[in-house]
């Protein structure tokens, strides 16, 4: 490659969200952008839900409503908690989301991280796809200088490397630059993609002209686990999967498509898919460790953007997000070192930290902080004894038997006793509202 | 759950496309007498099944099935139970719609 001679103002590893913000940014600043990606094209090893939030792409491409692949917009959101027969929810569905901009939009990864990387190419920046970056490449100082490929030619040299290398990025902890995720602090996520017609899917959730419906549960699906199913409608897709930490997975020694199994099969959820065709089925993990799991974000010759840098909210299920906003200012602070001529420093580029910081990323993170270790250390009792207390209530509420009502309180609020005792529920309300604050 | 599961993910597999790296694995496991509770755990937490109990009870790998989600090697590459590396650029999983 004749590129290999040149040096790059950036090298950006990883085509997904936070790599795409972060290779899109520079290179519409004029500097000089190299980015890999692993995959056949980009989006071809990436994995989300998917909901993709307008306001953060916004500020990266103001008019990506004009071509971007957008599913549908969301305008119903249903929270279900679920025990074996039965879901429980909390439905919010509002006229007001249908409007001349959107807020959040359901997408397919694949077709999404194609139409981003076009833009990146567009604004200047070399895309290399089909290429795995092996190594780092340092000077006798250790900063980091380059990188090697497993193509053909030698180390290939910049003033900075972007690590958008995802949650299980190799680079970044092979080279020592941050631990690699622990199994409490990583969830894994299966789901499948099922096919529809368009006028089914918006029959069955009631949509029309491009509406959108999301359904997010917690309960009796997980087994015990600290896990989340979820059901997105796509224009002529569903995507429903389930995902729980992987110290929980590892403990139980659960299968997770046996899980995904279930799920497709639990009364609430198989009429919404009857009849699909499955297309495609897909793992990913993602990160759950939250503010405390944030590694160095920085240092001599490198910077860490998205998943790889563990930048997921978990209690708000947002990560592509928080994924693009580290990668637009990560490479706003390289511009800016850039511009006064100064070298990309560990002293230098504390300014992506700094600025990180002072956004919603790091103050959301910070919000929950305590969030991952309250759900992961009372799981049973959050996705499984709650779950299943609420619907004896609901349906202790709804069923009409002649028994008095008073007696119907007074078992409901026996069952809620028996099953965590009086300190127990009080315990756990305190700690939970706690985290939340 | 009173629901029967079958556990036959091959046919979610199936689905997939994947461009195999012949003779070129990219997760080895390595030799052992007998597996640690965290490799014989992936007999069942792998999403793909990648892993399986031979007859003499140790644990092997057929990688061609996975989806590269780094379950394994979070669970045991730090103990070197496995060696965990990315597909050559271009093999492995490709994600239709991810």
């Amino acid at each position: 490659m004749d590129m290999i001679a040149e040096k790059f103002d950036a090298i950006v590893i990883g085509a997904g969200m936070s790599g795409n913000a972060a290779a899109y940014t520079m290179a519409s600043h004029g500097l000089k952008v190299l980015q890999f990606e692993r995959g056949e094209y980009p989006g071809s090893k990436n994995v989300q839900g998917a909901i993709m939030y307008a306001n953060m792409l916004e500020k990266i491409i103001p008019d990506f409503r004009d071509d971007a692949p957008l599913e549908r917009h969301l305008v119903e959101q249903r929270l279900w908690v679920m025990d074996d027969t039965s879901h429980t929810g909390m439905h919010y569905r509002s006229e007001d989301f249908n409007e001349a901009k959107p807020n959040r939009y359901t997408i397919i990864r694949a077709q999404f991280d194609k139409w981003f990387s076009r833009k990146v190419r567009a604004a200047g920046a070399t895309v290399l796809c089909e290429t795995t970056v092996t190594e780092l490449v340092r000077d006798a100082k250790d900063k980091v200088v380059g990188v090697r490929t497993d193509r053909a030619g030698g180390a290939i040299f910049a003033d900075v490397v972007i690590l958008a290398e995802g949650v299980s990025g190799l680079l970044g902890t092979r080279a020592g630059l941050r631990e690699m995720p622990k199994p409490q602090s990583v969830a894994l996520a299966v789901k499948e993609m099922h096919f529809l017609p368009e006028d089914v899917i918006e029959q069955r959730f009631g949509l029309k002209g491009g509406e959108g419906c999301v359904i997010e549960a917690v309960g009796t699906i997980s087994r015990g686990m600290a896990g989340l199913g979820f059901l997105y409608t796509n224009k002529e897709s569903i995507s429903l999967g389930i995902g729980c930490l992987v110290s929980d997975f590892a403990a139980t020694m659960q299968s997770p498509y046996a899980l995904l199994d279930a799920l497709k099969d639990h009364p609430s959820i198989r009429p919404l898919i009857a009849g699909s065709e499955v297309k495609e089925y897909a793992a990913h993990l993602i990160p759950e460790g939250g503010y405390k799991a944030i590694p160095q974000l920085f240092g001599d010759g490198w910077v860490v953007v998205g998943d790889a840098a563990q930048l997921n909210n978990a209690v708000h299920r947002e990560g592509s997000n928080l994924a693009m906003t580290s990668g637009r200012i990560a490479a706003e602070a390289i511009v800016q070192v850039k511009r006064r001529n100064g070298p990309m420093t560990k002293q230098n580029l504390v300014l992506y930290k700094t600025m990180l910081n002072k956004s919603f990323v790091v103050k959301d993170l910070k919000k929950y902080k305590d969030m991952p270790a309250l759900l992961h250390t009372n799981s049973r009792n959050f996705f499984t004894t709650y779950p299943q207390l609420m619907s004896q209530a609901a349906q202790n509420f709804m069923r009409v038997d002649g028994t008095p009502k008073i007696e119907k309180e007074k078992a409901t609020a026996a069952a809620m006793i028996k099953a965590r005792s009086r300190w127990g529920l009080v315990s756990d309300a305190v700690r939970l509202a706690l985290a939340w604050r | 759950m009173t629901v029967a599961v079958t556990l036959r993910v091959e046919e979610k597999l199936y689905q997939n496309r994947y461009l195999v790296d012949s003779g070129r694995p990219h997760i080895k496991v390595r030799p052992h007498e007998r597996p640690s509770a965290n490799l014989l755990g992936l007999t069942r937490v792998c999403p793909a099944q990648c892993y399986e109990l031979n007859d003499q009870g140790q644990v092997e790998i057929t990688a061609d099935g996975c989806m590269e989600c780094g379950t394994c090697r979070v669970l045991c590459e730090a103990s070197g139970e496995i060696e965990w590396n990315y597909p050559r650029g271009g093999f492995g999983i490709l994600f239709k719609f991810g």
